[in-house]
């Protein structure tokens, strides 16, 4: 019998939107891998095990790393190169074999943006309700939550000067990008942060 | 609008980001009871003009389960508590007399 493939093995969305406001630019992150990890995150083994899956110290609470995004007290979300969460999760299994957890690869459940620009707090202020001014909002601060309507995750990356991940459910995808497009129209901040 | 505290993360969020569980501290009963206890278990609940004590979900955060004691007519939140326990702490109860006795709640 034939393999059934499951893998998606590409973005639902293709393309950058760079008409917002002040340089705001909006574009379709390439595929990730991703692996939900659930366990007592103050286990020192299971801090060993993150590190040795995807390199990253634990995250703190409401933090996010470059590889690994706080989610919940007993929940981690770990990033990796699309097509290496398999060998993620062999390795956090191999570490934490005996101690209570789970690891499954999500890759393909989710789809991550990337907004960009001086507005970008202001569009995401406009359907999360989190306090985004710049002092209480930084770099490595995550939140889930919600945008819209629709349930996100969202941090600031470290990349550059107000660079925020946005992770959402891949089957609201479209809707959140189209969310995000419309938020960016120029003219339409607040200018409040 | 709630402004609540989860005690499970940490976040003070607002009521959008949460999801209401009904009333909590409910006692049930199953095989053996009468029909009467067994329907006012499903059915029946208070629905106060002042405190009641809820059960409520992080549902856009960290997706847990806790209790709240909030009042329905100022929509004042006399506390969280974590979801495993069948009665309210005390601190919470001593923080809903104190503002029966300042005329805040019926």
């Amino acid at each position: 019998m034939s393999e059934v493939d499951m893998s998606l093995a590409r973005p639902l969305l293709e393309g950058v939107s760079d008409t917002g406001a002040g340089g705001l630019k909006l574009s379709v992150q390439p595929l990730r891998g991703m692996v939900t990890l659930r366990a007592d995150l103050s286990e020192a083994s299971v801090a060993a095990a993150v590190k040795a899956a995807v390199g990253s110290d634990m995250p703190g609470v409401r933090k996010a790393t470059d590889t690994a995004l706080w989610m919940s007290p007993d929940e981690l979300m770990l990033l990796m190169p699309y097509g290496e969460a398999a060998d993620a999760v062999a390795v956090l299994t191999e570490k934490l074999s005996g101690v209570h957890h789970l690891a499954v690869d999500v890759s393909d459940a989710r789809t991550l943006f990337r907004l960009e620009g001086s507005a970008a707090r202001e569009v995401l202020a406009k359907g999360a309700p989190v306090d985004l001014a710049r002092d209480k909002f930084a770099v490595g601060d995550l939140r889930r939550t919600r945008i819209s309507h629709v349930a996100a995750a969202f941090w600031q990356s470290g990349d550059g000067p107000d660079v925020f991940e946005i992770l959402c459910f891949r089957s609201y995808a479209k809707y959140l990008w189209e969310w995000l497009e419309e938020s960016s129209r120029e003219g339409s901040m607040p200018g409040v942060l | 609008m709630l402004l609540i505290d989860c005690p499970c993360c940490g976040v003070s969020g607002e009521e959008t980001e949460f999801a209401p569980g009904g009333e909590a501290h409910i006692v049930r009963f199953g095989p053996g009871s009468s029909d009467a206890e067994f329907s006012s278990y499903l059915f029946d609940r208070k629905n106060p003009r002042g405190v009641h004590f809820e059960r409520w979900r992080h549902a856009f955060g960290c997706g847990k389960w806790f209790h709240m004691a909030r009042s329905t007519q100022t929509l004042e939140v006399f506390g969280v508590y974590k979801a495993d326990v069948t009665t309210p702490p005390q601190d919470i109860l001593d923080r809903v007399e104190a503002a029966k006795a300042e005329g805040r709640v019926k």
